[in-house]
């Protein structure tokens, strides 16, 4: 442990702010580093980082065929391989894809819908409105999903995503283009999935999961938008309006699924590929060897599940607020703005070092953030930029924001979250959940949580401060804020 | 308690060691903490059904790995919790098998407090190492 700290404070010494809210670890830092390690953060920021974020973004540049740099995003934390908000582009013909630098929840993400309810309609209905929530969107450990498939059905969830979904009645055909793929990424392939992984996932279909995951209701306050024009333009348009934001991923198959990879591409890293890194968790395969290409295959399965997740969650809460408001989903305004992922690896193409290049960009929490102009933004967006959903805790709020020009410094990517600061234990032995729930209901906070434990687990202390979050985005160039979002209704697993 | 949750280094997670006189009922501690971590109170679990486990690995740790593995993937294939009361551990250095019977029943809301979702088993400082007394496990589940 002393080794470690030592090490991690000799890199932390070693970094040089070379941009406002940007710090640069060089090569010579660590032996075999391939490229510069990058942190985003501010000075508070940086100064409040843990150890494990300087040892891993530095480790994250040993990788072989990393372009440009190892980058770490100012919600970064420690994580397995990839610190949390790490972000590396790899050469796809040599360089590799690991499944560290995706995390165990495959397409972890938000999704963000807007409705056309002011919270002085809401406010009374709110209690009823939670609950309705909490009993029918599954969520804990345990839960089963909201759609009974088979194994072919699922199969083609894995394949079809949101796609599949929209197709059946679960949700409307304008939800497809408000999600990153189209709902569905080309080239997943549910024969590189172990049997286990889709016997895990299979009943988990519109299921919410607990831990970080959760499906809050949020107020849009007039004084909270920053950017007037361009929330009316992603449908934010009603002082203090409601909207509904979750986030959740791909669950158990997304989880197998990275488990079955890491533990395959390990004990090959060294004996079959030549690869030596001083971490376990950063296993990997060269991208076009058969296991790489294997592992994006299923990671792509995993991706679509949970767009299909999201998905089925969308149309169950639009039925709840119909439900209790006796007014039709369209009626009620509930498009949606957008829905984003955190955990991936994509072909993308970027420009580096004046050349336009297809990378595979790894995000592991970190969320894309494409710039105004870019293909795949929605079109009816692009002028604007790519919506970006970045979450708090359920006791600070979240933030919607932009993807802008500078974010291409990088790979148009920027924050998921405000972090975690504090350990699961650390945040239940300061605090309570009943006690907890009991505060927030007198501020205004309608919480329901199928685990106290959890919920203290996911108080507001144990999280970085999303405003600050926020504006080391902004300052580092990689998105800017739209509107910050305040919660009034939670529900959690 | 043949096992105790420490801070885990990744802080979004849960670490645990767990000790035993030998390896087998140092596997069936790190069970028991694996259950604890998905349910408050484990003794409310009644042995209803049964599912045989069975696992094989090339080191100690990938095995505890595997084995903490079937307690993962019953709890979300088939809703079940399982407490796991012996393992027996047999082999040598490169080929090690771990048998168990987990003894369970499906989630009941009305009765168990259910805590955290594990995700996965991690390798994260996996260590399984004999120790003056016995042998200790250190863990950490991906929450």
């Amino acid at each position: 442990m002393a080794d470690r700290s030592e090490r991690a404070a000799r890199l932390r010494q070693a970094a040089v702010r070379v941009a406002d809210a940007v710090w640069e670890i060089p090569p010579a830092a660590k032996p075999g580093m391939r490229v510069p390690a990058r942190i985003h953060a501010t000075p508070e920021i940086f100064a409040a980082l843990d150890d494990g974020v300087f040892e891993q973004i530095t480790n994250v540049a040993l990788l072989p065929g990393i372009v440009g740099a190892a980058i770490c995003m100012p919600d970064g934390h420690w994580g397995y391989g990839f610190p949390i908000g790490g972000v590396a582009a790899m050469h796809p013909e040599s360089g590799v894809i690991s499944p560290g630098g995706i995390g165990f929840d495959i397409n972890c993400g938000m999704r963000l819908v807007r409705t056309s309810l002011a919270h002085a309609e809401v406010r009374e209905r709110l209690r009823e409105l939670v609950d309705a929530l909490y009993a029918r969107v599954p969520a804990g450990v345990g839960a089963g999903g909201l759609l009974r498939l088979d194994d072919d059905d699922f199969r083609a969830v894995s394949v079809g995503g949101a796609r599949w979904c929209v197709e059946r009645g679960f949700g409307w055909p304008e939800d497809l283009e408000r999600t990153e793929e189209g709902g569905a990424i080309r080239g997943a392939d549910p024969d590189k999935v172990s049997a286990r992984a889709l016997a895990r996932g299979r009943d988990q279909v519109g299921t919410l999961g607990s831990g970080n995951h959760y499906l809050e209701i949020q107020v849009v306050k007039p004084e909270n938008v920053v950017d007037p024009a361009a929330a009316a333009a992603l449908g934010l348009d009603i002082p203090d309006q409601v909207v509904v934001m979750f986030h959740c991923g791909s669950r158990g198959f997304g989880h197998q699924i990275a488990s079955d990879y890491v533990q395959q591409f390990a004990p090959l890293m060294k004996r079959k590929f030549g690869i030596d890194l001083p971490d376990r968790d950063l296993a990997c395969a060269p991208f076009r060897s058969e296991e790489g290409q294997a592992y994006f295959a299923a990671m792509k399965c995993g991706i679509n599940m949970s767009y299909a997740n999201r998905q089925v969650i969308l149309h169950r809460v639009r039925e709840v607020f119909a439900d209790v408001f006796r007014r039709d989903p369209h009626d009620l305004g509930m498009h949606m703005v957008y829905d984003v992922a955190h955990n991936t690896a994509k072909l993308e193409e970027h420009v580096v070092d004046g050349r336009r290049r297809t990378l595979l960009v790894h995000r592991k929490g970190a969320t894309r953030a494409f710039g105004p102009g870019m293909q795949d933004v929605p079109a009816a967006y692009r002028s604007l930029g790519q919506p970006v959903i970045i979450g708090g805790s359920m006791e600070t709020g979240s933030y919607l924001l932009l993807g802008v020009p500078s974010g291409s410094e990088a790979f148009f990517t920027t924050a998921h979250g405000s972090g975690r600061q504090m350990s699961r234990r650390e945040a239940k032995r300061r605090f309570e959940g009943r006690s907890l729930q009991h505060k927030l209901e007198q501020r205004g906070i309608y919480v329901r949580a199928v685990s106290f434990g959890g919920l203290a687990e996911e108080a507001g202390g144990a999280y970085k401060d999303i405003d600050a979050v926020v504006e080391a985005t902004r300052r580092a160039g990689t998105s800017r804020p739209v509107a910050r979002l305040v919660p009034i209704g939670n529900i959690k697993g | 308690m043949p096992y105790r949750f420490v801070d885990a280094a990744p802080t979004a997670d849960v670490g645990f060691v767990a000790e035993g006189p030998d390896p087998g009922t140092c596997f069936a501690a790190a069970c028991a903490a694996t259950l604890a971590t998905m349910l408050d109170n484990p003794e409310s679990l009644r042995p209803s059904v049964e599912r045989p486990l069975h696992v094989e690995a090339e080191s100690l740790d990938l095995l505890l790995l595997r084995l903490l593995e079937e307690l993962v993937f019953y709890k979300d294939a088939e809703h079940l919790f399982l407490a796991v009361d012996a393992v027996r551990v047999v082999g040598d250095d490169g080929a090690w098998q771990a048998t168990a019977m987990g003894r369970g029943e499906a989630v009941d809301r009305s009765r168990h407090r259910l805590a955290a979702d594990v995700k996965a088993v991690t390798l994260h400082g996996l260590e399984v190492e004999p120790t003056a007394t016995g042998w200790r496990a250190s863990v950490v589940l991906d929450i």
